[in-house]
């Protein structure tokens, strides 16, 4: 990754979610897996509703689409689940993100990322840390942060973390 | 584990303050017992030496004072005077620093050896002289050492010369253990040696020569011809004092956890590895369940075979891992006869602590974190929960107040209560604090327990002034949240004027448990086999006919119970021959209604992330058999929601 910002570049892996491009810092990814349902767990955010066995650990699978309002599909054969390594309140936590497609890791250059425009955007423009243009397409890079913080947006406004 | 030798002395040193600390403690009850008074001069004795070996020279300076002291104690010059030994107590405080190399002015350490000058020369009245008489006795002494005893420094010609000091000696030296001359490795000592001896001393005469090396040698002391007026070598039969005597010597308070942690062949190991350890050993259940199923489904009798054989000893394998990993609470009840005597002195006090189920044995991490949690609600016992002297004077009470620690296991849970004889909680004044906190609304409706448990929300006291000793930033609050975060619970009883007893019932282990998985809907979830009292069938009728009020009757008792399809919204039918699994905790019971009940299930705890964390549902999850994954019911949990769904039901109907 030093190696990438010193050359003002991003590694990020990109994928698909209904349509749209999504790009993550590859330097986060663990490891691209098939997709599975995985275990449902009754009560939780719609976000983080299940959690699936990664090489006997339990995680976290996350839907992105939950936070972006995105429409959720039944998985395909090209549905993947990507795995990251994230700091979760100071624990480095694996979470599952599932995807609809897996695209490749590629450069992002600094120069081509743009921070997201308050206004006149379909998303919350707090779950997005930048967008990019790439060969006439935008690719979007979420805000994980954020995200993972509002459990989605499911707990509304960015507040810490405290149990209810 | 780390080899720097100065972190290696620390750990000693640790170690042997604490004994030295004990020993103390014991003291302050029974100033006569000898076998404490050797134990404290002996670890003072090492910690002076290790301490001048690995460089602490002020360390080992100061020590040597207290040590002289103890020896003039050990030798009857002076009794173990209450001042005495809390002067050695203060001073041990002292060494402490010094240990952990932290700052401790030097005209602190002269203030405390005044002190403890003080205190020899005031017990310095010569007590009894111990062995008086001037009856000789013969005594055949056997004693052999360890092998490695040259190597660590123990030499037998000393130890020889001072049994010739207490009388006519007749020394052999027993050559049938000596090795060949080809395997006989120079370096260790294999000889042993046999000598008689007419002294005028007792038995504790001659045992006092071997102190410092008791514990690794053979020793054997036996009377030839005993004079019948010499009963002073109590329980004169040949005893043969090896070193697991430790273990068999009259038990001092806290002596069950002594013993455990003197007795015997041990070996430190950092909790780091036998946490590993554990992994490993739940990662291999895990895979032995997935064997298990193939080796079912398939017809090959050999994989049948190796399949249970490797089941036996991943149940061994796992059974053994979890004692390993089992400590007294002894342990750790200890270090708060310390508490107890600094709090008696802030307070003013009187304070005796009782100490029972010392050999309770709890997993060492959950022994760990108990620590805090113990120490704040000994705290709360001493400082809000005893009256002073004079109140309880009036009250018609001993002018001491009491604080019980016990230990006891109960099932999969041990269950440790601290209970006060002191004034009660005031349920009133918890009240007014709560709605002066805004926690409840004037009008809440309370029953005792809820308004107990007030006590253990955040920001939460009911002392009208902090005082010195409560109110240190940690509340009861966040022993409520220790507890919870070892998936354990809190009870508090209370009775004005009698006391307050507060139990905490924790699970025995952290790591893996037997459950009862079920299938609700499509999943499977495991329901913690202890909880677990009885299993029965929920008949159609009863289910239809309990849809107004979900209640069962079970001998003559109703049980409220709970949906479990309804609860996750699965969605799904319900199975034809539902369960009903009963569940309890405490007093409190309530049914689960499963579709399905799928057997038992060797349960690896998987603790789930933060962004499950707060769905109060579940403690857990395990990965079953075939890679899958079961969610964990938490009990206490579902019992109190059933509780409270039942309770509302009662106030509406």
């Amino acid at each position: 990754m030093s190696i990438a910002e010193a050359a003002d570049t991003l590694q990020v892996l990109t994928f698909d979610l209904d349509g749209e491009t999504f790009a993550l810092d590859a330097g986060v990814v663990r490891e691209v897996l098939d997709a599975t349902a995985g275990t449902q767990v009754p009560g939780a955010p719609a976000f983080v509703d299940a959690v699936i066995n990664f090489r006997g650990r339990i995680i976290p699978l996350a839907d992105l689409r939950v936070a972006f309002g995105l429409d959720r599909r039944a998985d395909n054969i090209d549905s993947r689940v990507v795995v990251i390594e994230y700091d979760l309140d100071g624990d480095a936590t694996l979470i599952g993100l599932r995807t609809d497609k897996v695209h490749e890791v590629t450069e992002i250059a600094a120069g081509d990322l743009e921070a997201a425009p308050r206004v006149g955007m379909r998303w919350r423009s707090d779950f997005i840390r930048g967008l990019a243009r790439r060969e006439g397409d935008l690719i979007v890079l979420p805000d994980l942060d954020q995200i993972f913080l509002t459990r989605g947006g499911a707990v509304g406004a960015v507040v810490p973390l405290a149990p209810s | 584990m780390s080899s720097d030798p100065v972190a290696i002395f620390r750990q000693e040193a640790q170690d042997l303050l604490e004994q030295i600390e004990q020993g103390l403690l014991d003291l302050a009850g029974r100033p006569d017992d000898r076998d404490t008074v050797d134990a404290v001069f002996r670890a003072l004795h090492t910690l002076k030496g290790s301490g001048a070996m690995f460089g602490f020279d002020a360390l080992a300076a100061f020590t040597h004072h207290c040590e002289s002291a103890f020896d003039r104690v050990r030798k009857g010059e002076v009794a173990a005077t209450p001042d005495l030994v809390s002067a050695v107590l203060a001073a041990q405080d002292h060494m402490r620093a010094l240990a952990e190399g932290r700052e401790a002015p030097g005209a602190e350490g002269e203030a405390l050896l005044a002190r403890l000058r003080r205190a020899v020369d005031a017990a310095g009245a010569p007590g009894e002289a111990a062995d008086a008489g001037p009856a000789l006795t013969t005594w055949r002494i056997r004693f052999s050492l360890p092998a490695d005893a040259l190597a660590n420094g123990t030499r037998p010609l000393p130890l020889l010369d001072e049994l010739r000091d207490l009388g006519a000696c007749q020394v052999t030296a027993v050559t049938d253990t000596i090795p060949s001359l080809d395997v006989l490795v120079p370096t260790e000592c294999h000889l042993a040696w046999e000598v008689v001896l007419t002294t005028e001393h007792g038995r504790s005469a001659i045992e006092d020569v071997f102190i410092f090396v008791i514990d690794d040698m053979v020793l054997d002391i036996e009377a030839l011809d005993a004079p019948a007026q010499d009963v002073e070598a109590a329980g004169g039969e040949s005893a043969a004092i090896v070193s697991e005597a430790v273990e068999t010597r009259a038990e001092p308070d806290g002596g069950d956890a002594k013993a455990a942690r003197g007795g015997g062949e041990t070996v430190r190991v950092p909790a780091e590895r036998l946490d590993q350890l554990m992994d490993r050993v739940g990662e291999l259940v895990i895979a032995q369940s997935r064997l298990k199923q193939l080796a079912a489904a398939g017809t090959e009798p050999l994989l049948r075979a190796v399949s249970e054989e490797i089941e036996r000893l991943a149940a061994e394998l796992r059974d053994t891992m979890m004692v390993v990993r089992m400590v007294p609470v002894g342990q750790l009840f200890g270090r708060f006869r310390r508490l107890i005597h600094d709090l008696a002195r802030d307070t003013g006090k009187a304070i005796a602590l009782t100490l029972e189920g010392e050999a309770t044995e709890l997993d060492k991490t959950v022994i760990e974190r108990l620590a805090d949690p113990l120490v704040h609600l000994i705290r709360n016992a001493a400082d809000h929960g005893l009256e002073t002297p004079e109140q309880r004077a009036a009250a018609g009470k001993p002018a001491a107040g009491t604080i019980a620690l016990a230990a006891r296991q109960s099932g999969a849970e041990v269950i440790i209560t601290i209970t006060d004889d002191g004034r009660g909680i005031d349920r009133a004044r918890v009240r007014a604090k709560a709605e002066e906190n805004g926690l409840i609304t004037p009008d809440a409706v309370l029953n005792d327990q809820e308004l107990l448990q007030l006590i253990f929300q955040p920001g939460f006291s009911t002392a009208q002034q902090v005082t010195s000793l409560s109110g240190r930033g940690v509340g009861m609050d966040v022993v409520k949240r220790t507890i919870e975060g070892l998936r354990g619970a809190i009870e508090v009883t209370s009775h004005i004027g009698e006391g307050s007893q507060i139990a905490l019932r924790i699970p025995l282990t952290l790591a893996i448990i037997d459950g009862l998985l079920v299938r609700v809907g499509a999943a499977r979830y495991v329901i913690p086999l202890a909880a677990v009292e009885e299993c029965v069938e929920l008949s159609l009728e009863q289910d239809l006919r309990s849809t107004g009020r979900s209640v069962i009757t079970l001998r003559d008792r109703l049980v409220p119970f709970i949906r479990l399809r309804d609860l996750f919204a699965t969605g799904t039918a319900p199975d034809p021959h539902q369960k009903v699994v009963i569940v309890a905790t405490g007093q409190d019971r309530v049914g689960l209604v499963v579709d399905q009940i799928l057997g038992d299930h060797q349960t690896v705890i998987k603790s789930l992330s933060r962004f499950h964390a707060d769905v109060g549902t579940f403690s857990g999850a395990t990965i079953l058999g075939d890679g899958g994954v079961a969610l964990i019911l938490d009990v206490p949990h579902l019992v109190a929601a059933g509780q409270r769904h039942d309770a509302q039901l009662r106030a509406a109907g």
